[in-house]
């Protein structure tokens, strides 16, 4: 167990890392420590825990704009935002159900802001409002040289120096502590409703997808729930059929006009009537939100069994799984109407590493292992292994910013 | 008019013809171009008032054409100012007498449209509007329209990360680029995401958009396409004062819409577009806003509506909304023309680019209009209301005395005013040479340098658009120097808490 520093002030923050340098010693940076499990192992002498570093500092609806200490509770900022009427549209995952077993949005679950900006957070929402990345204004953090430094704004369109801010968004601490975030926040759809059609194959159903997004509906949520994993998504589907969902949002008179269309649009891709339907309004939250946070693989009979998360061309997704599921026992949850997909196979040394890479290879895109025991995290690549130009050009921008490598350093990849 | 750039390298300069004659070898026929006379249309971009002859241009047509250039001008030690259209309205583009310009005008291909993927995979020099003409047919567009979207480069847009009227709603360029093929200085080529919406890694795609052509050369971008929304509709409302104005738009966002596009304009910037356009705005009003909804009839038409009332409810004075697409384009036509519309009224102008939080407005605009009689020079103001982005022009006669140094010097202090209050330099414009030395109005000298870290990163020897974006060049062994200082830390040990 390594000793917790737990700094009150950016200033104290700023002082552990010149400490750190000092001393040659590493730092493992945690919010809520919701994430901690993801990644390669810690390599670190001692944790630095910023959840102190909490409170919101300004949040002004009307020009769609918060900012916040980075170790705000996520909980916190979304109540704020929902009493205005509004929310994160990019629609943080909550990693608690995959990684721990607790139901979703479990007080604290979600992390601090901080964690999943850090992390670049997103749901299914991503095809239309985009990740964490996309809301990431401006922020003041510590670099791994011990210095406070600022990048970006707290207004909604700037171009002023590089947007630093999306380096920071996804590099998971290895860069610079954040201390303060600044986030774009938007108005919550009013109403929302899901069309669901049963019974098509994953083929069928990207293809279907693919179909309802280019429909001017404004579908933003496409999934694929494959017969194996419908039943456990909590809509009552009948055993050994499969579910596609797409989600509407807007104003009432809008999603009214749009679910019509949809409907007759996926028509054509169903032989039965009867097979294309919809869920109202608060079914369709909660299948979302477990759509959001896989739950369909998390619970104790799962927990022993990795979970990756591969995201690819739309298109490829259902041939990409298809080569996984041909060569060994997984289940599979398609997002992003067909471009994100869970896969969650049976426990093996490599958390069936080689297989994923060689599905990944063939059908292009990237994929990380989300759940996996450390010994396994620590052994084989938890994120895409890079080309050799692009994996030292990661190595250079770390160096410029930790050339030390006192912030989570092998948190992403041995040596960064 | 002088602008402070890197010290030229007269040992390059000698060695003009050797160099001409290998870039030669590397692009053969006319993709060299040496003469004073040919070089001439590549001295200035957008912004005029800064002019420069290159070294010489170079017109590649290939990734590996680009890719030797730079290699050997990096082994060369030849600084290397690429360019797209040369649209810049910050002197993005603006060469460096002792540089190459690399005009990337003939990668003007599309190569792929994806429709299964709603995706285009385009050469950098094709242009905006073509992305959207390629797919138009199928209904679908590309999203981030910038005004000089007819000439601007898609290219040029990754570099600036170019914005436009509609992306409140649907986002900048960053947020509608889904992969690159960059070729750094070295002549490394390098390909960042692709037809998948998250690269993984560091988002170095995220940090090439808005780069300013000073980490890599885009050699090809794979942008987003969406279905066009099935119809819009705009309403024309006029106001007595721009507070009431400003609270319109602010009501319109705190009532939960974001509408597809929402622009003001001040009470000079509507006469001269009426002038030249005469789109039917009324002449009579302090200020006008356009707002524009769009989607499905059914909520477009229930939103036309909630944006009139909110409009009466902040005391509009006129309100039109259109009844037809044609009504709707004329509203625009007239906005779209505001740059034309005012060079017609003066000589010259300087199109300024600050954004500042939206309820900033009345007092950004009172104080505005404290420092146009001091300076002595008329200005006008179109306005991206939504996101905030003010585009003061000031107008002014470059012939005229000493107009254009009092025309620089209120455009600073315009900008400075953004900064003070909230705001920053630069909204979509970019900071190119024209907002360098404001850098520091707004960043810390540790901000700048950890931002050149990154360039570093990129361009070890700072061979790649110098003199842009950066006030100060710093060498990257100096910027990589580390200083731990053991004994003088707050807490020699570990602190505590």
């Amino acid at each position: 167990m390594t000793d917790t520093l737990k700094p009150r002030t950016a200033k104290d923050v700023e002082d552990v890392v010149q400490s750190a340098l000092a001393r040659g010693a590493a730092l493992e940076l945690v919010g809520r420590g919701t994430k901690r499990a993801i990644g390669r192992p810690a390599q670190s002498d001692l944790t630095l825990d910023l959840s102190s570093l909490s409170g919101v500092i300004l949040y002004e609806p009307e020009e769609l704009v918060l900012s916040a200490q980075a170790g705000t509770p996520l909980d916190a900022i979304e109540a704020l935002l929902a009493a205005q009427g509004q929310h994160l549209a990019f629609e943080p995952i909550d990693y608690g159900p995959l990684l721990t077993g607790a139901p979703s949005r479990a007080t604290n679950s979600g992390g601090t802001i901080g964690g999943v900006l850090a992390a670049n957070l997103c749901g299914p929402r991503r095809i239309s409002a985009g990740a964490a990345r996309d809301h990431f204004l401006g922020f003041e953090a510590v670099s791994g040289r011990g210095e406070t430094f600022k990048s970006g704004g707290r207004v909604v369109k700037n171009v002023t120096g590089y947007d630093v801010s999306k380096l920071i968004a996804g590099s998971w601490g290895t860069l610079a502590a954040l201390t303060t975030v600044t986030i774009k926040t938007l108005p919550r759809p009013q109403t929302q409703a899901t069309v669901v059609v049963s019974g098509l194959d994953d083929a069928t159903a990207v293809r279907a997808m693919a179909a309802a997004m280019a429909t001017s509906c404004d579908v933003s949520g496409a999934a694929q729930l494959p017969a194996t994993v419908a039943p456990r998504i909590g809509l009552g589907a009948a055993v050994g059929c499969s579910l596609t969902v797409l989600r509407l949002e807007g104003v009432a008179p809008s999603v009214d006009h749009r679910r019509a269309t949809l409907i007759a649009a996926m028509r054509t891709f169903v032989k039965s009537f009867g097979a294309v339907e919809l869920c109202d309004e608060e079914a369709s939250r909660s299948l979302w939100r477990a759509i959001r946070d896989v739950t369909p693989f998390a619970g104790p009979d799962a927990s022993a069994r990795p979970v990756w998360r591969i995201v690819t061309a739309p298109s490829r997704g259902a041939q990409l799984a298809g080569m996984i599921t041909a060569a060994t026992e997984a289940e599979v949850l398609y997002d992003w109407a067909g471009g994100l997909v869970w896969v969650m196979l049976a426990p093996s040394d490599d958390a069936g590493a080689a297989l994923v890479r060689r599905a990944v290879g063939a059908c292009g895109g990237q994929a990380m292992l989300i759940r996996a025991p450390a010994a396994t995290r620590a052994a084989v690549d938890v994120f895409s292994p890079q080309e050799p130009g692009l994996a030292s050009l990661t190595r250079r921008v770390k160096q410029g910013f930790d050339p030390n490598g006192v912030l989570n350093p092998g948190r992403m990849w041995a040596g960064v | 008019m002088v602008v402070a750039m890197p010290e030229r390298d007269r040992a390059v300069l000698a060695r003009r013809d050797r160099i001409v004659k290998a870039l030669s070898a590397i692009v053969p026929g006319e993709g060299v171009i040496a003469s004073e006379v040919a070089m001439r249309p590549y001295e200035t971009d957008g912004l005029t008032a800064y002019r420069a002859l290159p070294m010489v241009v170079v017109l590649p047509s290939t990734t590996d054409q680009v890719a030797r250039i730079l290699a050997y001008c990096h082994g060369e030690g030849i600084k290397v100012v690429p360019r797209g259209a040369g649209t810049s309205l910050s002197g993005g583009a603006l060469p460096l007498v002792d540089g190459v310009l690399l005009g990337m005008a003939k990668f003007n291909r599309i190569r792929e449209i994806d429709y299964d993927n709603r995706v285009v995979v385009a050469e950098p020099g094709v242009t905006n509007l073509a992305v959207t003409q390629a797919v138009e047919q199928r209904g679908f567009y590309y999203a981030p329209d910038p005004s000089s979207q007819i000439a601007c480069t898609i290219g040029g847009n990754v570099a600036e990360n170019s914005g436009g009227v509609h992306c409140l709603k649907y986002g900048m360029t960053s947020n509608n680029v889904l992969g690159c093929e960059i070729v750094l200085m070295t002549g490394e080529v390098v390909r960042l995401g692709g037809k998948h919406v998250e690269a993984g890694g560091y988002d170095l795609l995220g940090i090439i958009n808005g780069s300013e052509g000073l980490l890599g050369v885009v050699t090809e971008v794979t942008v987003r396409i969406l279905r066009k929304p099935e119809m819009a509709r705009a309403a024309l409302i006029g106001f007595a004062s721009s507070e009431d104005a400003g609270e319109c738009v602010s009501k319109i966002i705190g009532a939960g819409i974001i509408p597809g596009g929402m622009e003001m304009m001040d009470k000079p910037a509507i006469h001269a577009v009426e002038e030249f356009v005469h789109a039917g705005y009324p002449l009579d009003v302090e200020a006008l806003l356009i707002v524009e909804l769009d989607g499905p009839q059914a909520e477009v038409d229930h939103l036309v509506e909630r944006v009139q009332a909110i409009a009466q409810d902040c005391r509009a004075v006129s309100c039109r909304v259109s009844t037809s697409d044609q009504e709707r384009l004329l509203f625009w036509a007239g906005r779209k023309a505001a740059f034309p519309a005012v060079g017609r009224i003066s000589p010259d102008y300087f199109c300024m680019d600050g954004t500042i939080p939206r309820a900033k407005l009345p007092l950004v605009l009172t104080r505005m209009r404290e420092l146009s009689e001091r300076y002595r020079l008329r200005v006008a103001n179109v306005f991206h209301a939504g996101d905030g982005n003010l585009h003061p022009l000031i107008l002014y006669d470059a012939n005229q005395g000493d107009e254009l140094e009092r025309a620089e010097a209120f455009g600073a202090d315009i900008l400075r005013l953004c900064v003070e209050v909230g705001g920053v330099l630069t909204g979509e414009h970019g900071v190119g040479v024209e907002k360098r030395d404001l850098m520091p109005a707004m960043f810390s000298e540790t901000d700048l340098a950890q931002q050149q870290r990154i360039k570093c990163a990129f361009d070890d020897k700072g061979l790649l658009n110098p003199g842009k974006v950066f006030p100060t060049l710093h060498r990257c062994a100096e910027l990589g120097r580390m200083h731990v200082h053991a004994g003088k830390v707050a807490f020699p040990d570990i602190p505590r808490f």
